[in-house]
């Protein structure tokens, strides 16, 4: 079980988390300046190693906020929880 | 090359007469060499089974399998050993019908007791969208040749008299179960030692305790062999079958993969008296179980969603699963549990395996198999036809990593509870 330090509500349970996927890379602000081969990289291929990924997570039975954390994929240790992106 | 040692009733009793002390090794321990014309990453159900059809269908036998560990100490050990073909898309259902049907047959084509057992799956519905899933599933599947069959609630409860719960008044009331015949669990030691002794026989090696550090590549871009802490292995075709581990591998060449890395996990109670005699799947709640021939019970449920690289089980996915089956079957909170582990595997984009050339010429993989105890057969020899004659065969074709490219994906998310 996660313990997620919400900003809003301290540390709570996973259990009142849902979760929302890695956080993605920013959209690239001018579509077509990019490739294809890039447009499929950044929808298809996220980062994954052991090691540090951030993803999205939603404090929907508590505040309601979309947080982003940045978790180890070995160990589970969360070492930044902010809000929004 | 070696000959293989036949099992059967009569060999038992000839060896039981030497007190059993007369077995050859059932696969051989050759010394490492620097060359081979192929090496396999992985000894695990896919990489043990391509080398398997690679000898017996190609007749390429100057192959090296190198495993980080020990042979069949990866998934392939730690599933929860359902086969079926109850898929959606015409890409998938032909590749799984065609893996069970071989499952069927391996017993006999591997001369090694594989315990298999016809099955049959029951899908407890619970949901009016599961209910229409699996109307649509059936559609689909009848092109195919594998089979679902709608029952009604009332021969559900006969067929599996401990499933007391899901009453009228609970939460999420049985609205009805789909049958699917096809299904069957096995044992998975057999699995990846009856091919790892064919495989040898036929003079694959099998190298243990020689874990991939990293994927050389020559001057011309293409790959060159393999670094290990026993030397480098060179080879002008390298297959990656190590489930999980595909992107720590690749990313040593610079290849980035559609693949992120998830736990699966499952428990098994203490051993009872035969209680249920089909494989029971609840996609609804997210749990499913089938009692093994000892007569425990082996639960699995739903993957921890967040990518890790871990194989133990998460508490809070634990807990989820225990509470799924306790809503249907509630007289199992008298079971106690004996042991509970993980997996770490690979899920693509859209959930699909890939079996497929890669960017770096030479580079093989096969990967994407968070469901893929089913597919080791009808894969492997897919990897093998790649390995051999640098082509997809029909059936894994569509699983290629051009999709991707093209967007084309073969959606395959969320087809049952058991993988
Ligand atoms: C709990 C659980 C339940 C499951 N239930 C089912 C099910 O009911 N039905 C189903 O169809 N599928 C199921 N699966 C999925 C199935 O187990 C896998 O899809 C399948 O075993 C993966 O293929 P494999 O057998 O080749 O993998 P593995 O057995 O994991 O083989 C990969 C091998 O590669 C080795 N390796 C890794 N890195 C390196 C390296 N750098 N160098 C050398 N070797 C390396 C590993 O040690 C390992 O032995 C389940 C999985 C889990 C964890
Ligand atoms: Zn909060």
């Amino acid at each position: 079980m996660l313990l997620i330090d919400c900003p809003f509500c301290g540390p709570r349970n996973e259990s009142e988390f849902s979760f929302g996927g890695p956080a993605l890379t920013p959209r690239p602000s001018d579509p077509a300046a990019v490739s294809d081969a890039d447009w499929v990289d950044w929808l298809t291929v996220p980062p994954n190693p052991m090691g540090l990924v951030e993803e999205r997570w939603w404090h929907a039975r508590g505040c309601g906020s979309w947080l982003t954390i940045c978790r180890h994929t070995v160990t589970h240790e969360i070492t930044e929880v902010r809000l929004g992106r | 090359m070696t000959i293989m040692q036949r099992y059967s009733a009569l060999s038992l009793l000839r060896h039981a007469l030497g007190s059993h002390r007369g077995w050859a090794p059932a696969w051989q321990s050759p010394p490492l060499r620097d060359r081979y014309q192929a090496i396999i990453v992985g000894a695990g159900g896919h990489g043990l089974a391509a080398a398997y059809y690679l000898a017996k269908e190609h007749g390429l036998t100057d192959v090296a399998v190198l495993e980080a560990g020990w042979l069949g100490g990866g998934n392939v050990a730690r599933n929860t050993v359902t086969i079926r073909s109850n898929y959606m898309r015409d890409e998938s259902i032909p590749f799984y019908v065609k893996s069970v049907a071989m499952f069927d047959g391996l017993t006999r084509d591997l001369n090694f007791n594989m315990m298999h057992s016809k099955r049959t799956m029951v899908d407890v519905l619970q949901t009016w969208g599961m209910v229409r899933d699996r109307r649509r599933r059936k559609l689909i599947m009848d092109i195919y040749g594998s089979t679902y069959e709608d029952i009604p609630v009332a021969e559900l409860r006969r067929r599996v008299p401990a499933l007391t719960g899901g009453g009228p008044d609970s939460r999420l009331p049985i609205l009805g179960a789909a049958v699917h015949t096809d299904a069957a669990v096995n044992r998975h030691d057999a699995v990846a030692w009856g091919y790892a002794r064919a495989a040898s026989a036929m003079g694959v090696a099998i190298h243990q305790q020689t874990p991939v550090t990293r994927l050389l590549r020559g001057p011309d871009g293409a790959i060159e062999g393999v670094e290990t802490p026993r030397g480098t292995v060179r080879a002008k075709t390298v297959a990656l079958a190590v489930s999980g581990h595909t992107t720590t591998l690749t990313e040593t060449a610079g290849l980035r993969l559609p693949l992120r890395t998830i736990n699966l996990t499952a428990f098994v109670s203490e051993p009872v008296k035969p209680v249920v005699d089909v494989i029971v799947n609840c996609p609804d709640l997210g749990v499913y179980l089938s009692q093994s021939d000892k007569g425990e019970l082996v639960i699995g449920g739903a993957t921890d969603l967040g990518q890790s690289f871990r194989r133990d089980i998460k508490q809070s996915v634990f807990e989820d699963t225990v509470s799924a089956l306790l809503e249907l079957f509630p007289a199992f909170a008298r079971l106690k549990l004996m042991r509970q582990w993980g997996g770490h595997l690979d899920m693509a984009h859209d959930a699909s395996p890939i079996v497929s050339m890669t960017d770096i010429p030479g580079l093989i993989v096969s990967a994407g198999w968070w469901g893929g105890y089913k597919a080791i057969p009808a894969g492997g020899a897919g990897l093998a036809h790649l390995i051999a004659t640098g082509r997809p065969d029909p059936l894994v074709a569509p699983f290629g990593l051009n999709r991707f490219r093209n967007l084309d994906y073969v959606v395959e998310t969320g087809t049952t509870t058991a993988r």
